[in-house]
Order: C-alpha cells, then sequence, then structure tokens
C-alpha cells in the first residue's frame, strides 16, 4: 500500500549568506489513519518541514507526494483543489483566526473548501459540537474566547475542508498546560476517525507520545531517531534523544533537576531507525 | 530569614478586579514558586513587588522590605532599590536585552548607576558576572551584542544583569519559558546554585509545572487573583490540598495522579 505522504530525500535550503539548510536529506512517511509525531528543538527543522510539506517552500532536493502525487509549491494564485486535502492547524490560534469575522463564518470557509471537491456540505454548527463547543458559538467572535477553545476553533475549520491530511505545527504550546493534552489528543481522535493523517509537529515529548503512533526525532534538519512512540519513549536508542528525553523536567515534586547536554556537544547525524 | 513578605496584595486596573489579596514570604536562599494558568495573576504580582505596575493600576495591601512597605515608597525611592535589592530577569531575553547597545554597556550602566563605580572597576565586576553564570570567553562577550549570542546565552547573560548589583530578591517571570529543554535545563541549574550561594530569595513565576518541580522549594498556586494553595514543594506535588491544584495535576503527563494515556485524556475531556 502508498502510504499517504510520502517524503522522500527531502533538503530545503533557505537563501541567504551563507544560505541555511534548514531540512538536511529527511525521509518520512504518514499514511491514513496513522498518527506521526515529529519532535525536535528550536531551529531543528520541523517546522520547514510542515510548510515543504503543504507547499509552502519549495524543496532545493528530494520530492514530497501526497497520495501518489507531488505537491506543487503553492504559487500566488488559489491552489489546486486537490491540494485542500492537505490542512494545517498552526501554532498561535491568536494569529491564525480571522479576528473579525464570526467563527461560523470562517468554519464555513473550511465546509465550502470540501464542497468544491464534491463532498457533503456541513454546518459550522457541527463541527463546533465535534470539537467540544457549543453551535451558539458560531455567530461569536475569536477574541470572545480563550486560547484552548480558539486552537479548538482553528482545528474545526481544518477539519471542515474534510482534509485527508492533517498538519499541526506546535499547536499546542501556545495553549496553558492543563489544555495541551486534552486538545492534542482532540486533535488525534478526530483526525484518525475521519481516516486522515496527521503529522503533529512539537517540541514537547511528553504529550505527543501519548497521541502519536510513531515518532521521529529531528536534529540539525535531519531525522535521528524513528520508530513506535512508545519504544522510543521508554528506550531511546540516538545519543541526541536521550539527552533530549533526561533535559525534561517532569512535575512529579520529587525535585529532580533535568540533566542538560555537556556544553558544545555535537550529537551524530546518524539515524537510528526502528 | 524572611527577605520579603506580600501580605493581602490586591490590585485593580479599571473594572478588572486583578489581585484579591496575595499573601507570599520569600526566604532567603530558597526558591519561592508561583504557578497559575495565564490571567491568574502570577506575572501581576511580580510585576508589583518591582514596581513596574501599569500607571492605571491601584494597589492595596503591603509589600514589606527589610523595615520598608515598597507600596508606600516615593518613586525615587524605588529606583533606588530597583535593580540594586531587588531585580527581575524577564521571559523573552531576545526583547528584555537591548539590541543595539552591547553586552558590556548593559551590564555596567547600573553597576556605575547605583554602585557609583568606576569605569574600569564596573568593567572588572562584568567579567566576573559573565564568569559566574558560564559565558564562554567572557572578557570577549563584553564587546558582543545579544545577536551574537544563543538563546540560553543571553538569558545568562540577562541574569547576570539582574545579579550585577548583589539583590538580595529576584523576581524571576517564566525565565525559561522560551528557551529548549536541554538549554533550559543549564539554566535551571544556574538559577538554583544562584539562590543556595548568594542566599538569593527568588519568586519564580511559571506555568509549567515540570520547571517547578525541578527548581522550586515552595510552591504556591495562584487562581484568578487568589493563591489558592502554598506549601512545600514535595506535599503540593504529590497531596494536593485545593481541588484545583490536584486538577491541573492530573492534566500533566508525568504528574502524580497525572494522564498517562490516551484513554485517561479522553476522560478528562468527558469530565
Amino acid at each position: 500500500m502508498t502510504p499517504l505522504l510520502e517524503v522522500t530525500g527531502l533538503e530545503v535550503v533557505y537563501r541567504g549568506r551563507p544560505p541555511v539548510r534548514a531540512v538536511d536529506g529527511i525521509d518520512l512517511t504518514v499514511g491514513a489513519g496513522e498518527v506521526l509525531g515529529l519532535v525536535g528543538e528550536s531551529g531543528c527543522g520541523k517546522s520547514t518541514v510542515a510548510r515543504a510539506v503543504c507547499g509552502l517552500v519549495p524543496p532545493a532536493a528530494g520530492t514530497v507526494t501526497f497520495e501518489g502525487s507531488p505537491v506543487a509549491p503553492l504559487g500566488l494564485r488559489r491552489r489546486p483543489v486537490e491540494l485542500t486535502r492537505i490542512q494545517m492547524v498552526f501554532q498561535d490560534p491568536y494569529g491564525s483566526l480571522h479576528p473579525r469575522r464570526p467563527v461560523g463564518a470562517q468554519i464555513a470557509d473550511g465546509g465550502r473548501t470540501a464542497v468544491r471537491r464534491g463532498a457533503e456540505a456541513s454546518e459550522p454548527g457541527w463541527w463546533l459540537e465535534r470539537v467540544g463547543l457549543d453551535r451558539g458559538a458560531a455567530r461569536r467572535y475569536p477574541h470572545e474566547f480563550s486560547g484552548g477553545k480558539r486552537q479548538r476553533i482553528a482545528i474545526a475549520r481544518a477539519l471542515a475542508a474534510r482534509p485527508d491530511l492533517l498538519i499541526g505545527d506546535e499547536p499546542i504550546s501556545a495553549l496553558d498546560a492543563s489544555t495541551q493534552a486534552i486538545v492534542a489528543a482532540l486533535m488525534r481522535d478526530l483526525a484518525v476517525e475521519s481516516g486522515a493523517g496527521l503529522l503533529f509537529i512539537s517540541h514537547d515529548l511528553t504529550v505527543v507520545r501519548l497521541i502519536a503512533d510513531r515518532l521521529a526525532v529531528m536534529y540539525r534538519g535531519r531525522i535521528v531517531e524513528s520508530g513506535p512512540a512508545d519504544t522510543i519513549w521508554e528506550d531511546p536508542q540516538h545519543p541526541y534523544t536521550r539527552a533530549l528525553l533526561a533535559a525534561v523536567p517532569l512535575p512529579d515534586g520529587s525535585g529532580t533537576m533535568p540533566e542538560p547536554p555537556v556544553d558544545g556537544v555535537e550529537f551524530p547525524l546518524e539515524a537510528v531507525l526502528r | 530569614m524572611t527577605a520579603l513578605r506580600i501580605s493581602g496584595l490586591r490590585l485593580r486596573i479599571g473594572e478588572a478586579e486583578i489581585l484579591r489579596g496575595v499573601d507570599l514570604d520569600l526566604e532567603a536562599g530558597r526558591i519561592q514558586g508561583l504557578a497559575g494558568e495565564s490571567g491568574s495573576g502570577k506575572t501581576m504580582t511580580g510585576l508589583a513587588v518591582m514596581g513596574l505596575l501599569p500607571t492605571r493600576a491601584r494597589v492595596g495591601g503591603t509589600i514589606t522590605f527589610g523595615d520598608r512597605d515598597l507600596l508606600a515608597l516615593t518613586p525615587r525611592q524605588r529606583n533606588d532599590l530597583r535593580g540594586t535589592d531587588i531585580a527581575m530577569v524577564f521571559q523573552d531575553p531576545s526583547t528584555s536585552l537591548h539590541p543595539m547597545l552591547s553586552v558590556g554597556a548593559q551590564l555596567t550602566d547600573h553597576l556605575r548607576h547605583h554602585l557609583r563605580l568606576d569605569k574600569a572597576s564596573a568593567r572588572a565586576r562584568a567579567v566576573e558576572l559573565l564568569e559566574r553564570v558560564r559565558i564562554p570567553d567572557p572578557a570577549g562577550a563584553l564587546r558582543r551584542f545579544p545577536h551574537q549570542f544563543s538563546g540560553g546565552q543571553r538569558q545568562r547573560v540577562a541574569i547576570a544583569i539582574a545579579l550585577a548589583c548583589s539583590p538580595s530578591v529576584l523576581i524571576a517571570d517564566e525565565p525559561t519559558t522560551a528557551l529548549d529543554v536541554t538549554v533550559q535545563a543549564g539554566v535551571l541549574h544556574l538559577l538554583r546554585d544562584l539562590a543556595r550561594e548568594m542566599g538569593l530569595a527568588v519568586l519564580l513565576v511559571t506555568h509549567d509545572l515540570g520547571v517547578m518541580s525541578a527548581v522550586a522549594d515552595q510552591v504556591a498556586v495562584m487562581r484568578d487573583g487568589e493563591v489558592v494553595e502554598n506549601g512545600e514543594r514535595h506535599q503540593v506535588f504529590t497531596a494536593p490540598a485545593h481541588p484545583y491544584t490536584a486538577s491541573l495535576l492530573a492534566s500533566l503527563p508525568g504528574a502524580a495522579g497525572g494522564v498517562r494515556t490516551l484513554d485517561d485524556v479522553r476522560a478528562l475531556e468527558e469530565s
């Protein structure tokens, strides 16, 4: 079976002096109904991967194929209707929602996109209920909601377009800690239920490992370790993954200090694949 | 020894009641954590201690430092304390540091103003401070600008600036939130060591209970402008007295009684 999304040998280079090789040859796949967690620290290239997958940045080398056909870089015109089957949820729901349109209208945009592809029409209220909000919320504006609820609205808008691939680029990092796990689980469940694949990008391993089937750990533009989420969490093999896990402070009240990696140490870039 | 005592601190901005009677004691050499969700008033509590509240704010209660009530001081008296006896580290070092001034200038400015040091001794003190926060090549670092440092190094510089005049109270507002976890770990070690060695009383404001659990000695939890619980770290995390604290912990992976599986998270959403 061909996977829904297949990325092979992807390289992305940002122009500049010197040019920045943000993504340096990565391979990944996401199947239908599968959740891939892509984790790494700032600057490792994880967001660039998300942007390349939906055509927002052109690859310097390698290919991104979605259901067997290549994802064309996005031009100035409206994107091909086929590619609206890839939808994205961004980090900051304060920025990603239009401040002066009622949320119902914004969700309806997603619904219309799906209709253009021949899907059934749907009501914004129905989507709001699916993400755990009231139907009545459709008439209200983004500023009337808390951060967690706004992110639920952004998820509703993305899902209303009935995507086959949903991408979340740090969708929980702007939220209060108590709602992070809940929103992440909601995203997973709704994506999987509709048969879509989910590429969930985050720096927060403690949450990602709960909702992802597989994990890929990025470091300096490469994937250094990938495999089943539980296996990596319990038994990390790559030195970088180990350092990353050791640095996460757990809220267990024990006063255990997280271990910082030794100053200036560079981790090997050879991948451990499982 | 109590370095600073906040009692019955109330704060209104316009019609909004931000703080409704906050009581906290900061002890020398100890880190007092202040946790809470966004909008709970934890940052405002820190800013009230620093005297950096918005002009429209109306404050009540007392903040006792030594034998003085900070809230009753004139702006000039406040200025003498701010940066010398009470210092602050902010969340994002890329905005709290001046982008166009060298690290040396930012590190010696207040030293010369408050302690009346001459140029050479201020410089010597600055090198010593950068060494203390483990910036490589401290003497060379003085000539460099904030953008030439990594995020973690920038926050170390901000900490060095805060510590320059040997304060006895340090307010750290989300000092590691903008940093990567591997970098955060180093900065947390630094904060804890400084508190111990210099006898600093630290108010650590953070929403990250993992960070709290690692470095705070005492943990207070805020909600809607009130401290709902304040206790010794281990007790607050393992046997929270207030239902709100318990519910916060229950939603976190990795906490005692926190979510462990996807099904646990789903059960939270249902409830």
